[in-house]
């Protein structure tokens, strides 16, 4: 059974058959289905060890899965590499500890996918970079390298990293949870901007607020499983199953 | 503890100061000055012969660390193979096992100097090897799905983000290899190269002064190892700020 998109009606742009993911004996993933319309922002939830992450990671294919079909912009990923590049030039990710690269500049950073990955020429990748330095608001940081940024700068720079791709979906893995509280409206702030642009965002957080403000389409997992999905006005105000009212009330309140 | 050692020295090399014969090695005599510039004549032949086999071995280790970190089982055992193979072996086994085997098994004529770099490059590799791939393997593997998810190829990968991450971290090590390898070379003596060691062996059955020909020996070898130590620091530091800006 595949669900529909929420208020966007842009055509399939993801879709789980089925899926199931195991890690030795630990079953991750259980038989999901999932789908993402074009221009979609979907928000991800459930307790830890839930398999949200594993979930998003198998999106561009970070993680492979055992069984059932996984189909990203009309590619299926079926272990090939070619498919699997062919998805990863498609879809950005943007990590919980950043992952910047620590011996390259902001800028190189920045330019590194593009020259390499998308084959660009090196001006054109610059002003590619210091265009999207400029959208996350630090364009002055361009020559720093990343341990001399703040948490919140750092991931800003991991999402420009990301969009100098041009990617058509935006995964987000935790985006805040390593960060300072005080530097999470920073980052969620640029997530907002980017959603306003059309994106198609498949979120991991636990930022409810943030979820509330963006989202299409809540979807709360649980033991590898999607429990509840629906609008995000729905699920908080009138949670259909027991778990994701319990997880609600846990995260809600405190 | 410096001034202790120090001391303890002073005294070793005092307690036979009727033995002593430095007109062996006086610079201000023309027979000392002779011997002095025959025995650092060497200094050359051991540093070529060391930085030549170093530069080798770091790329043979290279080569057989990344096999090494391969997904196929295959692979990854001929990897440990060779290490375990190399590291078996002792240097001056090698050495003499490259400069008299080698030439009837490969029909090549090997001269001292290449049979030496060969034997010490070769021995040194299964070292190097482990270092790479421990050196490799402390990379975060955040770094490479972030190569990943910017498209990056794997090649790509180990060669803009995780090696150059990698190198910074092993270089001590490198450096460490280094100074092994510095005074590994002396057993290249013992095939006839005109080393530091060869040559002072050499003066030694002429002069019978081994005392203070081997003391200058020993000088040679900590000389030149405190330098490449304080060029390792300095390359390790100039890195260092590299990667802060």
């Amino acid at each position: 059974m595949a669900m529909d998109g929420g208020q966007s009606g842009g055509q399939e742009i993801i879709r789980f058959d089925g899926v199931s993911k195991f890690f030795g004996d630990f079953r991750a993933l259980n038989g999901v289905d999932f789908t993402a319309r074009a221009g979609e922002r979907i928000v991800v939830c459930g307790p830890s060890g839930s398999g949200k992450s594993t979930l998003i990671r198998c999106i561009n294919g970070l993680e492979t899965h055992d069984a059932g079909k996984i189909t990203v912009d009309g590619t299926a990923l079926d272990g090939g590499r070619r498919a699997l590049s062919k998805v990863r030039r498609e879809v950005g990710m943007v990590f919980q500890q950043f992952n910047l690269f620590p011996h390259l500049t902001v800028m190189e950073n920045l330019m590194l996918g593009p020259v390499r990955g998308r084959g660009l020429p090196e001006a054109e990748a610059r002003a590619l970079a210091m265009r999207y330095l400029a959208r996350v608001r630090i364009p002055e940081q361009a020559d720093k390298y990343p341990r001399h940024l703040s948490g919140g700068q750092q991931q800003r720079v991991a999402i420009a990293r990301s969009l100098c791709m041009e990617p058509r979906i935006m995964l987000f893995d935790e985006p805040t949870s390593a960060l300072d509280p005080e530097m999470i409206s920073e980052v969620l702030d640029v997530m907002v901007e980017l959603a306003q642009t059309g994106m198609t965002m498949v979120v991991v957080t636990h930022e409810m607020g943030f979820a509330r403000k963006v989202a299409d389409r809540m979807v709360f997992m649980d033991h590898g499983e999607i429990v509840e999905t629906g609008p995000p006005e729905q699920v908080f105000a009138n949670p259909q199953s027991r778990r994701c009212r319990d997880f609600l009330a846990k995260i809600l309140n405190h | 503890m410096t001034r202790i050692a120090l001391l303890a020295v002073i005294l070793l090399l005092g307690g036979c100061s009727a033995d002593w014969g430095w007109y062996v090695v006086n610079p201000q005599t023309p027979a000392g000055q002779t011997n002095l510039i025959f025995l650092l004549g060497g200094l050359k032949y051991t540093i070529l012969m060391s930085v030549t086999a170093i530069a080798i071995s770091v790329v043979l280790g290279l080569v057989v660390a990344l096999p090494g970190l391969s997904s196929r089982r295959g692979l990854r055992m001929a990897s440990r193979g060779y290490v375990e193979l190399v590291r078996a072996v002792p240097v001056l086994v090698l050495i003499l096992w490259v400069y008299y085997g080698l030439p009837q098994v490969s029909g090549l004529t090997i001269g001292v100097f290449w049979a030496g770099v060969i034997a010490l490059a070769l021995s040194d590799s299964a070292f190097e090897a482990e270092i790479f791939r421990a050196g490799i393997q402390s990379i975060a593997k955040g770094q490479y799905e972030a190569a990943y998810s910017v498209s990056l190829s794997h090649t790509d990968t180990m060669r803009f983000v995780i090696l150059p991450q990698a190198l910074r971290r092993i270089l001590p090590a490198l450096g460490n290899q280094l100074v092994y390898m510095l005074k590994m070379s002396s057993l290249v003596s013992v095939i006839g190269m005109q080393d530091l060691t060869r040559r002072a062996n050499e003066l030694v059955v002429t002069e019978y002064r081994p005392l203070e020909i081997y003391t200058i020996l020993v000088l040679e070898y900590l000389l030149l190892i405190l330098l490449v130590s304080a060029g390792v620091r300095w390359l390790e530091r100039r890195m260092q700020t590299d990667a802060q800006g």
